[in-house]
């Protein structure tokens, strides 16, 4: 996939989705000198990057080198200690309660382990949101809950509570609570973590349908690197040793970065351009 | 592949040895012998403080190695270091395959600094540090109260975000559920009231009023404290638990992300459950235990039901019966609070659970019984 090709498919998906300006490409995320830190502990400092319509978009980076803080700092659980994060154009980092949960309504978030609310069966997780948040009757709740559990292959499953059901199924439905309300953005904490190869590629593909069929815009926290390759129209690197981002493009761009650390890392410790002045 | 060799157990261990060799620029560490954790008492400081200032490259004679595990990677990695700081080359090739690799690996990734400054004791650090935290302590004590009472407030307006099942649920496990346990707790505490007051009582003839002392202590005292005890230890306990469980599964950040408040949804039901039935608990409380002390009464000093009845009737009054209900609705309140509190502000760890279900009994049960001092301190100025 080429930078040219990424950028149609970005505005051919944009465009079909509902959009403001179909002419143009609009960030949905837009991250300004964005410095995260616990305490006195700076985690990364000065991101600045953006996020576009219906593009998946992968951060990834070392094990540890604050990827999820930087998810979690997105959907407003950390407030940041420095710089602006914006979400459609407005100020998602500073926002006033009520302003921001309404935002918060437009995204769909699946957790590292799924995070199922333990005491309610699969039917009842997808089915709060609808319940709090949407002004429709019973029959409908559950005609919307069997058609998200449907879309990601749990239809027969509403009954059983999490601790019934597999890690894998636990992750799809976690998906199936985070489409519930047919989110603008979908996040993604490591996806891949704990599924064995089979069902973390069938989650992959789950994930490109999700942004073909709902329109929404992906962002997923992910070190593996063959979800990076099949999946990922750009992505960003965050870098253990510099504290900051070095590196942002599609994983083509990414191979042939300047920055050596790039190289090596999607290299899986190994860079070409060493290699190949080696022989 | 590489990597340490294996000891048989009927191998006869050889003592391990390591000396510097060689004058000049370059010298040589001739390591010998068995260097096993359980065997080797070899001090690596002494191998350290031995090699000399000037030296420029240190190679490894391994001749006479004979087994090893990771004490010989110890001691070789505290010898790199060494002479790291001192700018002296390490050939590291001269040394078996096993030991360099890992050797290699223990120094391939350079220390980081994490910039955390927890070093030298300082006085007014320690004494600053310690404010701060107190005082953070005392804003999100404070933050959580604010939210509470939002909560209810929404509550009241009919807008509060909850599920009456769970509700309810709550209100089965922390009430009739808890009956067994303070049913017991409350009949032996009445029993041994009436036992140390009736003993008293009988050397001046008067043993009819241990009815008085039993149903006046347990109403107005004992039982809305044992009714706050047991519940700090069950159901407090359970709330942190619970909620820190869910924290650490980051099923709280899932409600957040919802937008839905986890105080409406998880913390008010819990408070209303339990301001519900802490004050049912009491007076069922007061109850068993005024049965207790009647055991005692009627099967040690003949006292007959009639006669025990009467007399507790006499001495108990709407007021005092108040006193302890009225307790029991702060203790409730109390119990739940710290619960919860607890929980949503566990550290996302199991140990982090296990230290906030302990600080939850711990905290509820001091609370509970500082709440009762300033009671029995309004009781006294009111004259109640």
């Amino acid at each position: 996939m080429n930078t040219e090709n990424t950028e149609n498919k970005i505005q051919k998906i944009a465009n079909s989705v509902v959009s403001e300006n179909p002419t143009e490409v609009e960030d949905i995320f837009k991250i300004e000198n964005l410095t995260m830190a616990y305490g006195d502990y700076t985690v990364m400092h000065d991101l600045n990057f953006s996020v576009k319509k219906g593009e998946i978009f992968f951060i990834m980076g070392g094990s540890g080198c604050g990827k999820s803080t930087l998810l979690r700092h997105m959907i407003g659980l950390i407030k940041p200690a420095k710089g602006t994060i914006y979400f459609r154009g407005k100020n998602f980092s500073d926002a006033e309660d009520k302003e921001k949960i309404e935002m918060l309504r437009q995204f769909g978030v699946l957790y590292q382990g799924g995070a199922l609310w333990s005491s309610m069966t699969l039917a009842e997780n997808v089915a709060l949101p609808l319940r709090e948040f949407k002004d429709i009757s019973d029959q409908d709740a559950e005609e919307i809950v069997d058609l998200k559990l449907s879309l990601v292959g749990l239809n027969g499953f509403g009954g059983f509570y999490p601790s019934e059901i597999s890690g894998g199924m636990c992750k799809r439905a976690g998906l199936a609570r985070a489409i519930a309300l047919d989110p603008l953005v979908l996040f993604f904490d490591e996806p891949s973590a704990g599924l064995d190869p089979i069902s973390s590629h069938r989650l992959d593909e789950l994930i490109v349908q999700m942004r073909d069929s709902l329109g929404a815009t992906i962002v997923v926290v992910s070190h593996e690197l063959a979800s990076i390759f099949d999946i990922a129209d750009r992505a960003i690197f965050l870098d253990t040793k510099t504290r900051t981002q070095t590196a942002i493009g599609s994983p083509k761009e990414l191979l042939n970065s300047d920055n050596a650390d790039v190289r090596i890392f999607l290299n899986r410790g190994v860079d070409p351009r060493t290699k190949d002045a080696e022989k | 592949m590489f990597g340490l060799k294996k000891i048989l157990s009927s191998d006869s261990v050889a003592k391990a040895t390591a000396k510097i060799v060689g004058e000049g620029d370059s010298a040589v560490l001739q390591i010998a012998g068995d260097w096993l954790l359980s065997e080797t008492r070899t001090n690596s400081k002494e191998i350290i403080a031995s090699i000399p200032k000037n030296l420029s490259k240190l190679s490894f004679e391994t001749s006479s190695l004979g087994t090893y595990d990771s004490a010989l990677v110890c001691m070789l990695l505290k010898c790199y270091e060494s002479c790291k700081e001192q700018n002296i080359d390490v050939d590291l090739e001269s040394l078996p395959e096993g030991p360099r690799e890992l050797l290699k690996l223990a120094v391939a990734v350079p220390e980081v600094s994490a910039e955390k400054n927890d070093g030298d004791w300082n006085l007014f650090n320690t004494v600053g540090s310690r404010a701060i935290k107190f005082m953070d302590t005392i804003a999100s004590q404070c933050g959580f109260v604010g939210e509470l009472t939002i909560a209810s407030l929404n509550a009241l307006r009919g807008k509060a975000r909850y599920r009456t099942s769970d509700l309810l649920s709550i209100i089965q496990s922390s009430g009739p559920e808890a009956l067994p346990i303070v049913a017991l707790i409350s009949f032996l505490v009445g029993l041994i009231l009436a036992f140390v007051g009736a003993i008293q009582l009988a050397k001046y003839g008067s043993e009819i009023f241990v009815a008085d002392l039993v149903g006046i202590a347990m109403v107005r005292e004992m039982g809305a404290m044992m009714v706050g005890i047991v519940m700090s230890g069950r159901t407090g306990a359970s709330f942190a638990a619970e909620l820190g469980s869910m924290k650490v599964n980051e099923e709280i950040s899932a409600f957040r992300t919802f937008g839905i408040s986890p105080m409406e949804f998880l913390v008010f039901p819990r408070v209303l459950a339990l301001v519900l039935m802490f004050p049912l608990l009491t007076i069922f409380a007061d109850v068993i235990g005024m049965l207790g002390g009647f055991v005692i009464g009627a099967g040690m000093f003949d006292i007959s039901y009639d006669q025990y009845a009467n007399r507790t009737l006499s001495a108990l009054n709407l007021v005092q019966i108040s006193t302890g209900v009225m307790k029991s609705f702060i203790f409730g309140i109390i119990v739940a609070c710290i619960g919860c509190r607890m929980g949503l502000q566990c550290e996302n760890s199991s140990a982090g659970v296990g230290m906030a279900t302990t600080s939850s009994v711990v905290q509820s049960i001091t609370w509970i019984i500082v709440a009762d001092a300033i009671f029995a301190v309004i009781f006294t100025i009111f004259d109640i």
